[in-house]
């Protein structure tokens, strides 16, 4: 146990690339201590106050945006959310034109998400304030597995020593690949579970184990990570249908029974249900679907408190 | 309480799958071959059905990986009944039917219905290849997983070639987790163009536009590094040509997970054959120069082609009775395979040994299923013929509802007697 106040060393937060487990460590306790806060009637910090804060979302996003704002506005930040269709990024401008005009503006931090892999950093670049990655195209979304190791370090007391099996989508998720770096880095065993089609090229040299038949996956695992798939991969072009892929890689009771006892289940969100999670492991006694949540708004005080750290005092 | 066992003795047999060339006599029993006595003729039990075979030669049922089928939809043509007794008559004890018919054999439904309709009309067995992609249209995959458990035992396009490689790579990956067979007919479309036979010296003299060898090679070379790309598994349907011979055989050193097959036309018939515009060899590929089919004929005998298959593929007088170029491909085989492939062994092209297991041992092994093989406890699929018996075909006694055989008034050598599956006869030859 220790008084002095978690330190995270970096000015912004474009991927769990690059944090070492100690930050990884630093920014899992603030958020330990952010969940408390968010469980009183009263909910209101003033860690960010008098700061603003954009939600820059160049794709549509429901939960994650609702999850930054709330995440703002509880630390006494000003919170503008600007998404693409009324950005105009429509109109024409180029990313770092819209970089350049929000700078202007002299915002503290800006959250961002973008269809294309890469787009965030470059955008870091481009401005003064701190950035938050808040999902890159297929590259990393790094408050995503921030939530989700919280989740399973408040559930199985540590992450190390556990082996995680994520499933589904691995070739198209920032999720995967946010997780598997933080889990890999915090001593979890992470295996793969996927179609050949769906496992990005070069994954066993990364030093992950694959699977393409779920329950060799999924034995023993203590936790079972379901991904989303997009509808538009469903139908023939990486999977055959949705038929097919929910009889062999959709997370059923039967299939569930193979992982650890005591496994739990995840998913980030949104389900397509009776697609790769059936209804009632989603609802079931093992799933911590709605906790997730509730860690995703901790995680991202959390994440805002620590490059908070960083942000000027003077003007 | 079962059946008595039958005897089938005094019999020359050839085990393809060790190469034993022997007399001896064969047991029956349960469906299954019960027993085998090689170079002996033991007494038989009481009860039994005795058999002589009168020193005819007894080899394992031919299995036969690619004929087309009328049923569902063009009936006319050929049905599962019809299609059966042909097969049966030619020594042909198993068939992989391709899906090209209406609907197209792409949904697990349709893969049941095929196996209701075999086991209740078919005399031999019948295993149905799936489409590769949904209605053929070479696009989206098909459930490879249900279609399997379905009972499909291969995926196909059939006569349509999967042009498209993004297709073709992901098929071959998510093939090679549910252990499926793909196979494919290489042939690049746009090189077809309007070509409708061999191109060369013959197509110009009759004035018909030609086709490439490159219209195969091309495509298969393409297929070949998509393999090595997806560590998958892939079956050429019919290879014609010598370059498409050196395009396998070098895949095959490199390692890759790589067989192919040849029809029984190409094997036996040239460019030549079609002589006076005779649409029955009107095929796809098709039908090349004499020189290709010596280096195909080189290949089957040396192993780099695998399998012989019949490529049958009944067409009726509305689809042949036409101008050359506007007829169909395909021509029937499946009843003429063996004594088409025998000219090979008379002309001592290729070994008796070696054709019978390219179309027995080998077909067995590519696709996974029992069969091929003079072995105690296999299924007892045999074929019993005279491999000097002279006839000359004559359409007519064809069994097939389609009569586009290439062979019509051939003399050919070697005949089938009697066919056996799962120890029933279900041919015997007239005499």
């Amino acid at each position: 146990m220790t008084d002095a106040q978690p330190y995270f060393p970096h000015r912004h937060l474009l991927g769990i690339e690059g944090l070492s487990p100690l930050d990884i460590k630093a920014l899992l306790d603030l958020a330990d201590a952010a969940v408390d806060v968010s469980r009183q009637v009263e909910k209101k910090k003033a860690t960010l106050r008098g700061r603003t804060q954009i939600n820059l979302f160049f794709e549509p996003s429901t939960r994650t945006q609702a999850s930054f704002e709330l995440a703002g506005k509880r630390l006494g930040a000003d919170v503008m959310n600007m998404s693409v269709a009324s950005s105009s990024v429509k109109k024409g401008e180029t990313l770092i034109d819209t970089a350049a005009t929000l700078n202007a503006m002299r915002p503290d931090l800006i959250v961002v998400r973008h269809d294309a892999a890469g787009a965030v950093n470059l955008l870091a670049r481009k401005v003064d304030c701190s950035v938050i990655n808040a999902g890159d195209g297929s590259h990393e979304h790094p408050t995503q597995a921030l939530l989700d190791a919280l989740t399973i370090r408040r559930n199985k007391g540590t992450i190390a020593g556990l082996t995680v099996a994520i499933c589904g989508d691995i070739l198209h998720s920032r999720v995967a690949r946010s997780n598997m770096i933080l889990l890999a880095a915090m001593g979890a065993r992470v295996r793969l579970v996927a179609p050949s089609t769906l496992l990005p090229a070069g994954i066993a040299q990364l030093g992950f184990e694959t699977f393409s038949r779920m329950e060799e996956g999924l034995a023993g695992a203590d936790i079972v990570m379901m991904l989303r798939l997009q509808r538009e991969r469903m139908n023939g072009s990486f999977v055959p249908s949705v038929k097919e892929y929910f009889r062999y890689y959709g997370l059923d009771r039967e299939k569930l029974a193979l992982a650890a006892p005591d496994a739990l289940v995840m998913h980030p969100g949104p389900m397509n249900r009776g697609v790769e999670i059936a209804s009632d492991v989603a609802d079931g006694p093992q799933s911590l679907i709605r906790e997730q949540v509730e860690m995703g708004v901790a995680v991202r005080m959390a994440v805002l408190e620590a490059l908070a750290m960083h942000l000027p005092v003077k003007a | 309480m079962s059946k008595p066992p039958t005897i089938l003795t005094n019999a020359r047999m050839i085990d393809p799958a060790s190469g034993r060339d022997d007399l001896g006599a064969l047991r029956i029993a349960e469906g299954g071959i019960d027993d085998i006595a090689w170079g002996s003729f033991p007494q038989a039990p009481e009860g039994a059905e005795v058999v002589d075979c009168g020193g005819a030669l007894l080899a394992p049922g031919l299995i036969d990986m690619r004929a087309f089928v009328g049923e569902p939809g063009a009936e006319h043509r050929e049905t599962f009944a019809s299609l059966s007794a042909a097969a049966a008559a030619g020594g042909v004890t198993t068939i992989l039917t391709m899906p090209d018919t209406s609907p197209v054999v792409d949904d697990p439904a349709l893969v049941d219905y095929v196996l209701r309709r075999a086991r209740d009309t078919a005399r031999v067995r019948i295993h149905p290849a799936a489409a590769l992609t949904k209605g053929l249209a070479g696009q989206e995959m098909t459930e490879f997983g249900l279609l399997g458990e379905a009972g499909a035992i291969a995926f196909t396009d059939g006569a349509k070639s999967v042009s498209n490689p993004r297709v073709l790579r992901r098929a071959l990956l998510y093939a090679r987790d549910a252990g499926a067979l793909l196979i494919n007919h290489c042939e690049d479309a746009d090189l077809v163009g309007d070509g409708v036979m061999n191109e060369g010296e013959f197509a110009t003299r009759l004035g018909l536009l030609g086709i490439p060898c490159e219209a195969e090679t091309i495509p298969l070379e393409r297929d070949m590094r998509l393999v090595r790309l997806t560590s998958g598994r892939y079956h050429a349907a019919l290879i014609s040509c010598a370059d498409s011979v050196e395009i396998i055989a070098r895949a095959k050193q490199g390692g890759l997970a790589v067989t192919c097959g040849v029809s029984i036309n190409h094997l036996t018939l040239n460019e030549n054959d079609i002589g006076d515009y005779r649409t029955f060899c009107k095929l796809s590929p098709p039908l090349r120069h004499e020189d290709e089919r010596q280096a195909v004929i080189a290949a089957l005998a040396a192993g780099t082609i695998d399998v012989i298959v019949s490529d049958h593929n009944p067409q009726d007088v509305e689809t042949k009775r036409l101008p050359f170029s506007e007829a169909a491909n395909g021509a029937v085989g499946i009843e003429t395979m063996l004594s088409a492939a025998l000219r090979l062994h008379h002309g001592e092209m290729v070994s008796l040994v070696r054709l019978l297991h390219a179309m027995s041992t080998r077909p067995a092994e590519i696709l996974g299923i029992p069969g091929g093989r003079l072995e105690k406890g296999v299924p007892a699929d045999l074929m019993l013929f005279d491999p000097d018996m002279p006839y000359v075909l004559d359409k007519t006694d064809l069994q097939s509802r389609s009569k586009n055989t290439p062979f019509d008034e051939a003399r050919l050598e070697g005949r089938v007697l009697r066919s056996y599956v799962g120890g029933t006869c279900v041919h015997r030859l007239e005499s």
